[in-house]
């Protein structure tokens, strides 16, 4: 009986989009294109298969395996492109964006798809508020629904306090904990524990989100720390980096650094993440020696960001399950 | 003991939590693009019928509950049990009122029923949507009325008391809908 509840193969053969948003996601990807062509930032494609994966804990990659020569070789799809692109701007090839596939193990629900499709770009030379301010007019480019709409900026810490009512750098672990019990959230102690990262998303994916929901267009920045991934620390305040993320209607929507160039420190980064891996039992990565490699030769100064265009086109057709804009979602590959 | 991934989770499967069966009504998988991944899910415990949320650690794993819904046929009552029986097997169960609830004021003799078993043992009771009953109290109504406007309190065979339109007697058989406990109309038999 238990078996028959897991049973719920789909075997209907048609999308799961309809074509008038086939039609819209060709015409996104079309403005797209021409926003950038305007900007001179060059079209690049990298591989989706790679030697490498990513180390974060938090995401988990696809792993296959090359049996055609003597020795098996592990490979990985990609789950963002940001290593590869890292190397090309390394190797001097000026401001770059991809539109492309990445795959996440376990991430399916309204809002994810293990495929998914990412805009990802990287200018050279530009600050975060740059990349902020050009992000935002790209945004309103694709959304006409943001048109005339005011970009609201806000720290991190700001956005956290007032949802929260607590500060997440400063607050301890008991102070978010008696903020879980003011939003009627039982579980959070039992899942987050001691871990200061796991109690920010926590709270920030059930109540600060839920409070964006309201808000058109906004950019939160400096990023606790802890939070840091892939960005620098900010120079005048180690305990936040230069990190963004932008929401559209409390929707997560992209994810911008103004990218670590230190390779001394990325290693360091890199073994942290491969510890906390070997700690929670995880699949063992293969850290991304050329990625290493590559910032010794030098990265130039510059800032990234990745958006999910399934979402933005989500937000684009007003519709509220994922699979709505894919030829066909997971259910149905 | 089998057990399900939050990755399994969606609408209708059965879990085990707080030590009670319960069933899951929807799933939200919650995830902040680098950050740790959560189901927040809404739940109606099966024993109380109360809806609850929780959230859950993405990949944890929750104990599955043995629960199945199974159309049996009711037999009788025996003062302090309801007797059911499944059609094909001649397999019989026995519930008590707590797991009848409100279905033991519709329920009457070889009634088709949907019995929700949790480790073989009957958890709850749902009646047809529409069952056939005779009234066996009403006030008289008033001659010449056929217009059912306005109504009155009628006392079914089984006790349930609906609201019947004036013109409807004492020893009719009427139609009603379990869901609403609401007259449908007189019955063609």
């Amino acid at each position: 009986m238990l078996g028959d509840q897991r049973n719920n193969s789909d075997l209907f053969w048609g999308p799961s989009c309809s074509l008038e948003i086939l039609q819209l996601r060709a015409q996104v990807y079309a403005s797209i294109r021409a926003f950038f062509k305007h900007r001179c930032v060059l079209e690049v494609e990298t591989p989706l298969l790679s030697q490498a994966s990513g180390t974060e804990p938090t995401i988990q990659f696809f792993e296959t395996h090359d049996q055609s020569g003597l020795k098996q070789q592990a490979l990985f799809l990609q789950t963002s492109p940001e290593f590869a692109m890292k190397r090309l701007l390394a190797a001097s090839s000026g401001s770059i964006f991809q539109l492309c596939k990445a795959f996440r193990q376990g991430e399916v629900g309204r809002f994810h798809n293990s495929e998914f499709t990412l805009l990802e770009w990287y200018r050279v030379g530009f600050d975060l508020e740059a990349l902020m301010e050009e992000t935002a007019e790209l945004l309103v480019t694709l959304l006409p629904s943001l048109a005339n709409q005011k970009t609201l900026k806000v720290p991190y810490k700001a956005v956290f306090k007032d949802a929260v009512g607590v500060d997440p750098l400063l607050a301890s672990v008991t102070d978010f904990s008696a903020a879980a019990d003011r939003f009627e959230l039982p579980d959070a102690k039992s899942i987050c524990g001691q871990d200061r990262s796991t109690w920010l998303d926590f709270l920030f994916s059930c109540v600060v989100q839920p409070v964006l929901v309201n808000t058109p267009l906004v950019m939160v920045y400096d990023y606790p720390a802890c939070q840091a991934s892939l960005a620098r620390l900010k120079r005048d305040d180690k305990t936040v980096c230069e990190r963004f993320e932008v929401f559209v209607k409390g929707i997560e929507l992209g994810n911008g650094f103004l990218e670590l160039t230190d390779p001394v420190e990325q290693n360091r980064r890199f073994d942290r993440e491969i510890a906390h891996r070997q700690q929670r039992g995880l699949p063992a990565v293969v850290k991304d020696q050329r990625l290493i490699a590559a910032l010794e030769k030098g990265l130039p100064h510059c800032s990234g960001i990745a958006l999910g265009i399934d979402r933005l086109l989500m937000l684009r057709a007003g519709v509220d399950d994922i699979s709505e804009v894919l030829s066909f979602g997971f259910g149905r590959a | 003991m089998a057990s399900y991934s939050t990755n399994e989770f969606k609408g209708g499967l059965k879990i085990i939590l707080d030590n009670d069966p319960c069933s899951i009504i929807e799933n939200e998988f919650v995830k902040p693009g680098k950050g740790q991944a959560f189901s927040r899910v809404k739940i109606r415990n099966l024993k109380t019928g109360r809806v609850i949320e929780r959230t859950f650690k993405s990949s944890e794993s929750v104990e599955a509950a043995d629960v199945v819904e199974i159309e049996m046929q009711f037999l009788y009552n025996d003062g302090e049990f309801w007797h059911f029986m499944v059609p094909d097997t001649f397999e019989q169960y026995s519930a008590d009122e707590k797991a009848l609830g409100d279905a033991k004021i519709w329920l009457k003799d070889q009634d088709v029923c949907t019995v929700t078993l949790w480790n073989d043992q009957p958890l709850s009771i749902t009646p047809p949507n529409f069952v056939e009953l005779t009234i066996t109290e009403t006030d008289p109504g008033l001659k010449g009325d056929t217009s059912g406007g306005g109504g009155k309190p009628a006392t079914l065979e089984t006790g349930a008391v609906v609201r019947v339109p004036l013109f409807v007697q004492i020893g009719e058989l009427i139609k009603v809908d379990t869901r609403k406990g609401e007259y449908v109309g007189r019955s063609k038999e």
